[in-house]
């Protein structure tokens, strides 16, 4: 069905696609790595790959680099099919995989240039790009540094630079802020969407909920080679859950009376006793400042009153019945405080 | 599709991608070659095997050996340099494999092949560079070797002729380095293996003594190699060494079309394997 398009750019322009993947599936002997994966990215937008380690994550980047050859399916970027036309492709993308791909006897310009000499661009434009590509990337002053003595931060957005050397209109990042700490994987999500704001198409890789809730439009769930999910990170979390009230009591004595009084005002309450926890259904903010003013009222303390959505991380538990993340983080990473989207408030009275 | 999707398919697409051709394949390969020269600017201690080495094996063989190894008609020291310049250049298979396997275990060979650019350009550009590399080891050893007395003596012409023979035998064995490079998993393994082969090959021939002495099946062995075609070949059209000896192996008696041939004929076995093996290597 794949190879009936006769005119793959003209397609792609009128959809607005510029990622296409139509049932990808890439075998290594038994072990199946990507099973019949089909995903679209709009000209533009950002789509996060989701999935843990061995997913087919990686797999499937490169078969949509040119880089492996997919068993069945294909794939089209910025309009040319990746089996037929892999010359075109590489002409229209950028690609920073998961391990460093630059030159570490070289500096960062040096590294520059050369990309820029395998693109076939002019020497005098390549300096030129080679200057703002640094200066954007804040690695000005550690241009004509040598890569070995760059920090990981430093080496990955010098990674991002090469790739951009050539202006893709699309651009693939394998795991772009692995191994990064929070401050340096911040910074590089700032200029990521700064690329995006200026028409670049995203496709990245994470294993991080955060980094896609953050940066995609549109996420695809991989598990095991296949898709167990997509949607807008909204969706998704909507797909697993309503949003819940949680109340901590500060005494356990007043547990029992503040089940009483949540129960008047919210059909379901669940007690954890241990916790000095309660948890209701909510339907969003209104609900939660409802039950926030009656115990304001009353003589019961609390400790915390939330309101909790469910995070990516939820949603990949219900979905695939295990967690996305590496057990006890890799990273002391910005995931491991309370999820984002938890808006709290004291109510000490 | 949408509106919002209609509006970003016409939104400026970043600064017009395609205003640039994809880059000749001369200027991939040279693109590939300055990178390996730049790599030896970073570490200048790869060009050891080629500076500090040979001249070290020149002045050892020369006055360790010298002494003992007598050649009638001949200077020991004369006789002995197209020997090591022959091994220096077998060496340079070395060089393309230790350096391919190195690119190969990166990430770097992945971004090369995303580019537009021929995959045969990082082999080319490799073997150049390896040719390079060799050539400052033949030259840092001619100095050498002109500083303790070797000459040429039979004019331009012949001379040339050695020359371009060594360099033709350097190509040969380039192939043999890709085959390597890419069949080994690591730097070490390509080491290991080519020290325990290339070395002895380059023993087992008459590059430091004469074939004569040998016991009957390793002096046959000795005369068919390779390596000692190239070798008679330089000393007979430089003059460093006498013709061979009537009852050697036939090789040494042609011993410039035996290394043509050799040369064609390691190429023609090699290469084909070579480009499989790397072809192999970079797909998945």
């Amino acid at each position: 069905m794949t190879l009936t398009s006769t005119a793959p750019s003209g397609r792609a322009r009128s959809s607005g696609a510029a990622i296409e993947a139509e049932h990808l599936v890439k075998r290594f002997g038994d072990m199946t790595a990507v099973d019949d994966v089909s995903f679209t990215v709009p000209q533009g937008t950002v789509l996060g790959l989701l999935g843990p380690n061995g997913a087919g994550k990686t797999t499937t980047v490169r078969m949509m680099t040119t880089l492996s050859e997919p068993t069945s399916g294909t794939a089209r970027v910025a309009g040319h099919d990746v089996v037929r036309e892999p010359e075109a492709v590489r002409r229209s993308m950028g690609l920073t995989g998961q391990a460093a791909t630059v030159d570490e006897l070289l500096t960062g310009r040096e590294n520059l240039r050369l990309m820029g000499s395998l693109y076939g661009l002019p020497k005098a434009a390549i300096r030129q790009l080679s200057d703002e590509l640094l200066e954007r990337f804040s690695l000005t002053d550690a241009g004509d540094k040598v890569i070995k003595d760059y920090s990981g931060g430093m080496r990955r957005r010098l990674d991002l630079a090469v790739s951009l050397i050539a202006t893709p209109p699309v651009l693939f990042l394998d795991e772009p802020t692995t191994g990064l700490d929070p401050r340096s994987r911040v910074e590089l999500w700032e200029v990521l969407r700064s690329l995006v704001r200026d028409g670049t198409t995203l496709l990245l890789t994470t294993q991080y909920l955060e980094e896609a809730d953050q940066l995609a439009d549109r996420i695809v769930v991989i598990d095991h080679g296949r898709i167990i999910a997509q949607g807008t990170p909204l969706e998704l979390k909507d797909q697993s859950g309503k949003a819940a009230i949680v109340l901590t009591v500060s005494h356990a004595d007043q547990l029992e009376a503040a089940r009483a009084l949540l129960a008047s005002h919210v059909p379901e309450v669940h007690v954890d006793v241990a916790a000095r926890q309660l948890t209701a259904p909510a339907d969003g903010l209104s609900d939660m400042t409802r039950v926030a003013t009656v115990f304001e009222r009353s003589e019961i303390v609390l400790d915390d009153l939330g309101l909790q959505r469910p995070s990516l991380d939820d949603v990949f538990l219900s979905l695939t019945g295990h967690r996305a993340e590496p057990p006890a983080g890799a990273t002391a990473d910005t995931t491991s405080s309370p999820s984002p989207s938890t808006q709290s408030e004291e109510s000490q009275s | 599709m949408t509106d919002s999707a209609v509006q970003q398919a016409t939104r400026v697409a970043p600064a017009a991608p395609h205003d640039f051709q994809p880059p000749g394949f001369v200027r991939q390969v040279t693109t590939m070659v300055w990178r390996s020269l730049k790599h030896i600017k970073r570490q200048p201690e790869m060009l050891t095997d080629v500076t500090i080495q040979p001249v070290m094996f020149v002045l050892l063989f020369a006055f360790v050996f010298g002494g003992s190894i007598v050649i009638p008609g001949f200077i020991y020291r004369e006789w002995l340099m197209p020997g090591i310049m022959a091994q220096t250049m077998a060496f340079s298979a070395f060089i393309v494999a230790i350096g391919l396997n190195m690119d190969l275990g990166k990430g770097i060979i992945d971004r090369f092949r995303s580019l537009p650019i021929s995959r045969g350009s990082v082999l080319v550009g490799r073997s150049i560079y390896s040719i390079i590399h060799s050539s400052i080891g033949i030259f840092v050893m001619s100095v050498t070797g002109l500083a303790i007395g070797w000459r040429i003596h039979n004019g331009v012409g012949k001379a040339l002729l050695a020359f371009g023979l060594l360099l033709l035998f350097g190509f040969a064995m380039i192939w043999v380095g890709i085959l390597v490079g890419s069949s080994m998993r690591s730097p070490e393994a390509v080491n290991g293996l080519m020290f325990t082969t290339i070395f002895p090959i380059t023993f087992l021939a008459n590059t430091f003594a004469p074939t004569v002495g040998m016991a009957s099946w390793l002096r046959t062995l000795a005369e068919w190699n390779p390596i000692s075609a190239l070798v008679q070949a330089m000393r007979e059209l430089w003059g460093n060494g006498p013709a061979a000896l009537p009852d050697a192996a036939l090789p040494l008696h042609y011993p410039v079309l035996t290394t043509v041939l050799w040369s064609v004929a390691i190429t023609a076995v090699v290469a084909p394997l070579a480009v499989r093996a790397f072809i192999r290597r970079t797909t998945d």
